[in-house]
């Protein structure tokens, strides 16, 4: 702080001996300053002995002891005997404290080999990640055998926790999805319209707005948007649950709880994704219809006509069938990285994160092998 | 028990007046009413214990003392500086001029136990990089952490570890208070009596004031120079001796219950 008192050293001889007067405050403050003068330190003859006074010193921490240390320890290397003067007994145990930690913990540098340590990294990778494939495996075989359990014996199933979250990630899912949804139709629209117009055929902006939506979007949509919302506050609960040691209480009292907490979940999403998808497809055509009013003057009348002409049941029902799969990828991904919590509060965040670009990463591979199946089945 | 610490020559002589001081602190939080004129004064090299039944607000009054929490009303000062009416220069100088041990470390949770301590010496000092890495190994060897502990996270260490990481960290800028909150709680009573050990062993070389909240009466027959009793929504302070003697019933109770006979007893 004030640095009139800040630390110095004095030099200077008596006879044979080469006397190191330490004079201030030897601190935190002024330990750069003090090192940097201490190296340059050096008798300019060879004494008999180094006395090192510390009689003038008003105040010494660990940064000063260090500094002396160093300068002692330099001095001892380069054949002087040096001894000590004038410390309190304070200093003299903060002095040793330091000396014998300095020995305790040698500076240890590891080698440093960056093509090793890549491609160590690679394959702790690659490892990592077949382990973590094969342990979710193991996950859904673990799960589907307690549904068949729990579907003998029915009044096992949670009813009340799978309304709650039925209300969870459905109901309270309606207005984001919906907004979304309406969004993404009157985006689509205008954007084909433009293209369309140059050729006459503003109107297949409705064909495209109803495959497009059917087929697609509305369940893809609403899936990643579930997955953001639902999945990660899947992982979220159950891992909480893990920090605080509720899942182990459980288990101790002979609850299952694959049974108590991923069963209600995974049934609540199943049955309410293929809602939502379908009200999210609703309200999707219904912002293209707008949107179309909008810029092409096609009356919704005509948007339903052409909607008839331009889509069957079968092709809302090419986009729904993959909700309840996706139903299933979500719930059961977000359940299982909620189990896979550890102790500490950061893993919780950690796995949140890792369930939600797990689950949004199958759902967009599971949609792409959908589309596979489908033209092989020329549907 | 001071040491006649050597920094007595500073410039603001606050070897006369206390470290801390705490005048008619009250706390309410909503109807409840924690602290109703709290008085205290925490002398310099002195190691100082507060006790107190669960949900007295001992941790709350910590708090206050460190700048988490803003009292309802009194005042508060730690250094001669009042937290809450300073302006942050002198906010920063205090906070480099003390280290708070939280209860379970408070480690950083993504850095190495090493880059946990040097954390405060490279925000508040402009040391060279290679004498900061050395204090850093000296303070996790003074407080008896191995040196394969440097580079470990807080989550491969045991509780144990975590409080000596913490402390560590607290010691980093050389303060000269040292804030403890139930530094043995949670651990076995040979590591809570080498932890004592080690408090006391570090006041004294570094001429420190500790004031540590703890429910532990080995940590305050063991390292205690006076403790602080929170009764009744008030303090009383006095020597191990004087609490003996008192007669409130709570504190009788506290030092003269089964546990209590049996610190003096050993």
């Amino acid at each position: 702080m004030a640095a009139a008192g800040s630390g110095v050293i004095k030099t200077a001889w008596d006879g044979d001996h080469w006397l190191l007067a330490a004079l201030g405050r030897w601190d935190l403050a002024g330990a750069e300053h003090l090192d940097m003068a201490l190296t340059r330190l050096k008798p300019e003859r060879k004494p008999g002995q180094v006395l090192l006074d510390l009689s003038g010193l008003s105040g010494m921490d660990t940064a000063g002891a260090l500094v002396l240390d160093r300068l002692i320890e330099r001095l001892r290397a380069e054949g002087e005997t040096v001894a000590v003067v004038g410390a309190t007994p304070a200093q003299c145990t903060l002095l040793r404290d330091v000396r014998r930690a300095v020995v305790r913990h040698p500076e240890v540098t590891t080698p440093h080999r960056p093509f090793h340590d890549l491609l160590e990294r690679v394959g702790k990778g690659a490892f990592s990640l077949a382990e973590d494939a094969f342990q979710l495996l193991s996950f859904f075989g673990l799960v589907f055998i307690t549904i068949a359990r729990v579907a003998r014996d029915p009044r096992r199933f949670r009813w009340t926790a799978f309304f709650f979250h039925l209300e969870q990630v459905g109901l309270n899912a309606l207005p984001i999805i919906g907004l979304l949804t309406f969004l993404i139709g009157v985006v689509l629209a205008y954007q084909s319209a433009d293209q369309l117009r140059r050729f006459g055929a503003e109107i297949f902006v409705v064909n495209l707005l109803g495959i497009g939506i059917l087929r697609e979007l509305g369940v893809l949509i609403t899936s990643i948007i579930v997955a953001g919302r639902s999945g990660s506050a899947f992982t979220a609960q159950i891992g909480t649950m893990k920090v605080n040691q509720e899942v182990d209480a459980m288990q101790v009292l002979g609850l299952d709880p694959i049974e108590m907490l991923v069963l209600p979940r995974l049934a609540a999403l199943f049955v309410a994704l293929p809602l939502v998808s379908f009200y999210a497809d609703v309200v999707g055509l219904f912002g293209g219809a707008v949107m179309s009013y909008g810029t092409l003057d096609i009356t919704l009348g005509q948007f339903l006509r052409q909607l008839q002409v331009a889509v069957s049941p079968t092709t809302m029902l090419v986009g729904l069938i993959k909700a309840p799969v996706f139903a299933m990828v979500i719930s059961l991904v977000g359940c299982f990285e909620g189990l896979n919590v550890t102790g500490s509060a950061e893993s919780v965040g950690k796995l949140t994160t890792r369930s939600v670009v797990e689950s949004i990463f199958l759902v967009i591979v599971l949609d792409a092998l959908f589309s596979i199946l489908f033209s092989y089945l020329k549907i | 028990m001071s040491l006649g610490n050597s920094e007595g020559g500073s410039p603001m002589g606050d070897n006369v007046a206390p470290v801390i001081q705490v005048r008619g602190l009250v706390t309410r939080f909503g109807r409840q009413t924690v602290h109703d004129g709290v008085d205290l004064d925490v002398r310099r090299g002195e190691v100082l214990g507060v006790v107190g039944g669960s949900g007295t607000g001992k941790s709350v009054l910590l708090k206050e003392i460190i700048g988490l929490l803003r009292p309802t009303a009194g005042r508060v000062e730690v250094l001669g500086t009042n937290m809450w009416t300073a302006d942050s220069a002198a906010r920063r100088n205090i906070q480099s001029r003390w280290g708070v041990l939280f209860q379970d470390g408070a480690l950083f949770s993504s850095m190495t136990v090493a880059e946990n301590v040097m954390v405060a010496l490279k925000e508040h000092t402009d040391l060279e990089d290679c004498l900061i890495q050395e204090l850093a190994r000296i303070k996790i060897s003074m407080v008896g952490l191995p040196p394969d502990s440097c580079s470990k996270y807080p989550s491969q260490l045991s509780g144990g570890m975590r409080k000596r990481a913490g402390l560590a960290r607290a010691l980093a800028l050389d303060p000269e208070i040292l804030f403890l909150d139930e530094p043995t709680a949670g651990l076995d009573p040979i590591g809570a009596a080498a932890f004592d050990t080690l408090i006391g062993t570090l006041q004294r070389s570094l001429g420190l004031t500790v004031v540590m909240v703890t429910h532990d009466l080995d940590s305050l027959y063991a390292i205690c120079d006076r403790i602080a009793v929170l009764v009744d929504r008030k303090m009383k302070v006095g020597t191990i001796d004087m609490l003996l003697a008192d007669t409130h019933p709570w504190i009788h109770d506290y030092f003269h219950g089964p546990r209590g006979r049996a610190v003096v007893k050993s």
